[in-house]
C-alpha cells in the first residue's frame, strides 16, 4: 500500500454500503439532508462548518470535498480560511480549557 | 504563457457521449427557433483568460470581413423573427468595423447585445494602441445591452482567471458605465455580469450569488448592475489544456456527467440561437464553433451566412459532443446564465 489515503477513494464513499446497505442508506439520506440542502442554515454556511470540522478532524477526503463544496456554494478563500481559524481556535481552546482539570488535580496532589 | 499556444480542438472520449445521455432518457432536442444571431467577429482580445474557450489573445488576427458584417445585417433585416444580435469575440470592440456594425444593427430595431470584457475600455487596442475610452458613451447612445465577465466580487478569483490587475480595471470600467446610467434602475441600459468558476467546479446558485455580488460591489465600490449570469466552464481548448496538464480532466467530466439535469437539457441555448464565425460559417453555438463542428443541413452540407436559409436551419440536427455536458450540469448553463 502506497498510502493510507488515496484521493480517488473519495469517490468510493458510497461503497460503505457494500456490507450493511440499509444502515448506509439511512446514513446517506441523513448526511445529504443535513449537509447538502438549504435549511435554517444555507448550503454555504453548512459547507463552511463542514470545512472547519474537516480540519479539526484532519480528514483529507473531507478537506478536498468541502473545499470544492465551499466554492460551488459561492464562498471565497477569505471566508474559508476564517472557518479554519474558528476550528483552530476551538481546538486550542479545547486543549487549554483542560488545563483547569490539570490545575484541579494539582491542587489535590500538592501539599 | 502556454495559454497562448494555438490549440488543436479535441473531442471528448466516447464514455462522455452526450447523445447517449439524451437517448437513455428519451430526450430529443430539435431546434425551436432562431431568436438570436450570435456573431463572433474577431478572436483578437486584449486579455488572455485562462478558461477562454475561444483561445482569444492579443496575437489572434481572425476578423470577420466587411462583406460578412454586411451579410449579417442583411439577414437581420430579412428575418424579423431574429430579434437579437449578440456580438462576441475576442473583444469585439477591437474589430475595425465594430462601431458601424452596432450603429447599423440598432438602426434595424433589433436588440443588440455586446459581450464586453470591461478592461478593453482602459487597455485600448493591444496592437494599434487606439483608445477605447469612448465606449461607455457609445454603448449608451445605441442602448446596447452589455454582458461582462467578472468572475467574483473580489480580486483573487478575478485576477487568477483573467490576469493580474483585471479586477481593478474592471471596477473602474464599471464606474464609467454606471456614470452613463448602465445598471441603474429605470435607465433602460442593461449591464449584466457573468460569473465563471475559477477552476473545475460547478457555479454556485445564480440567485444567491447575484445577491452577494450586488451587496458587495455596492458596499465596497458603489457599483450597480442588473443581473448575474452563472456560466459553467466548457472542457474545451484552453480550459481543457489546463485540465489535462493538471490531471483533472476525467474528474471534471465525471462531475459534469453526474450532475446531468434533464430540465437543463431541455433549455440548452442551441435550440434558439445560431452562432456565426468570423468566416461566415454557422454553428449551433460558440463552443461548437471553436471545435469546428459546423452546422449542416439534412444532406450534410455546411451552412454559412452567404446562403442563409432559416427553414433549413430550423430543420437541422443540432450537433452534440461531450462538452455539451457543461450546458446540462446542475442548474444548466448558457450565454444567458443558468437554464434550470
Amino acid at each position: 500500500m502506497g498510502s493510507y489515503y488515496e484521493s480517488e477513494d473519495l469517490g468510493k464513499f458510497g461503497e460503505i454500503g457494500r456490507h450493511g446497505k440499509a444502515l448506509a442508506d439511512d446514513f446517506f439520506r441523513y448526511y445529504g439532508h443535513a449537509t447538502g440542502t438549504d435549511g435554517a442554515l444555507s448550503k454555504r454556511e453548512k459547507a463552511l462548518i463542514a470545512l472547519a470540522v474537516s480540519h479539526a478532524q484532519k480528514c483529507p477526503y473531507c478537506i478536498d470535498a468541502y473545499t470544492t463544496q465551499c466554492l460551488e456554494s459561492g464562498a471565497n478563500p477569505e471566508q474559508m480560511m476564517e472557518a479554519v481559524h474558528v476550528a483552530a481556535a476551538m481546538m486550542a481552546g479545547i486543549t487549554l480549557v483542560h488545563s483547569v482539570q490539570m490545575q484541579n488535580r494539582l491542587e489535590k496532589l500538592v501539599l | 504563457m502556454s495559454a497562448v499556444i494555438p490549440l488543436v480542438a479535441r473531442s471528448a472520449p466516447p464514455k462522455y457521449d452526450f447523445g447517449a445521455q439524451l437517448r437513455r432518457r428519451g430526450i430529443e432536442l430539435p431546434p425551436l427557433s432562431i431568436d438570436t444571431l450570435q456573431v463572433n467577429i474577431t478572436r483578437l482580445c486584449n486579455q488572455v483568460c485562462r478558461h477562454c474557450h475561444v483561445d482569444a489573445s492579443p496575437s489572434r488576427t481572425e476578423m470577420m470581413s466587411a462583406a460578412g458584417l454586411a451579410k449579417c445585417l442583411e439577414i437581420l433585416a430579412r428575418h424579423p423573427a431574429i430579434s437579437k444580435l449578440d456580438i462576441t469575440g475576442g473583444a469585439p470592440e477591437l474589430h475595425p468595423g465594430f462601431d458601424g456594425f452596432v450603429e447599423r444593427a440598432s438602426g434595424l430595431a433589433r436588440h443588440v447585445m455586446v459581450r464586453h470584457n470591461l478592461t478593453v475600455q482602459l487597455d485600448g487596442h493591444p496592437v494599434t494602441k487606439q483608445s477605447k475610452e469612448y465606449l461607455p458613451e457609445f454603448f449608451a447612445r445605441h442602448k446596447v445591452e452589455l454582458i461582462s465577465s467578472l468572475p467574483y466580487y473580489q480580486p483573487f478569483f478575478t485576477d487568477s482567471q483573467r490576469g493580474g490587475g483585471v479586477f481593478g480595471k474592471s471596477v473602474e470600467a464599471m464606474r464609467r458605465l454606471n456614470a452613463q446610467g448602465y445598471g441603474v434602475e429605470g435607465s433602460g441600459l442593461a449591464l449584466n455580469l457573468v460569473y465563471n468558476p475559477v477552476g473545475p467546479y460547478l457555479p454556485p446558485p445564480q440567485a444567491s450569488l447575484e445577491a452577494d455580488y450586488k451587496r458587495e460591489l455596492k458596499a465596497k465600490f458603489g457599483l450597480v448592475f442588473n443581473s448575474l449570469y452563472t456560466i459553467t466552464n466548457m472542457p474545451i481548448n484552453r480550459f481543457r489544456l489546463h485540465l489535462d496538464k493538471t490531471g483533472q480532466y476525467e474528474a471534471y467530466m465525471e462531475k459534469l456527467l453526474a450532475a446531468f439535469n434533464p430540465q437543463a437539457a431541455e433549455g440548452v441555448m442551441c435550440r434558439s440561437l445560431v452562432s456565426v464565425g468570423y468566416d461566415g460559417r454557422i454553428y449551433d453555438c460558440d463552443f461548437n464553433q471553436m471545435l469546428e463542428m459546423d452546422a449542416a443541413d439534412a444532406s450534410g452540407r455546411r451552412l454559412t451566412i452567404y446562403d442563409f436559409d432559416l427553414e433549413k436551419l430550423l430543420k437541422r440536427r443540432i450537433r452534440f459532443d461531450g462538452h455539451c455536458l457543461g450546458c446540462t450540469a446542475g442548474s444548466g448553463s448558457s450565454c444567458g446564465g443558468a437554464t434550470a
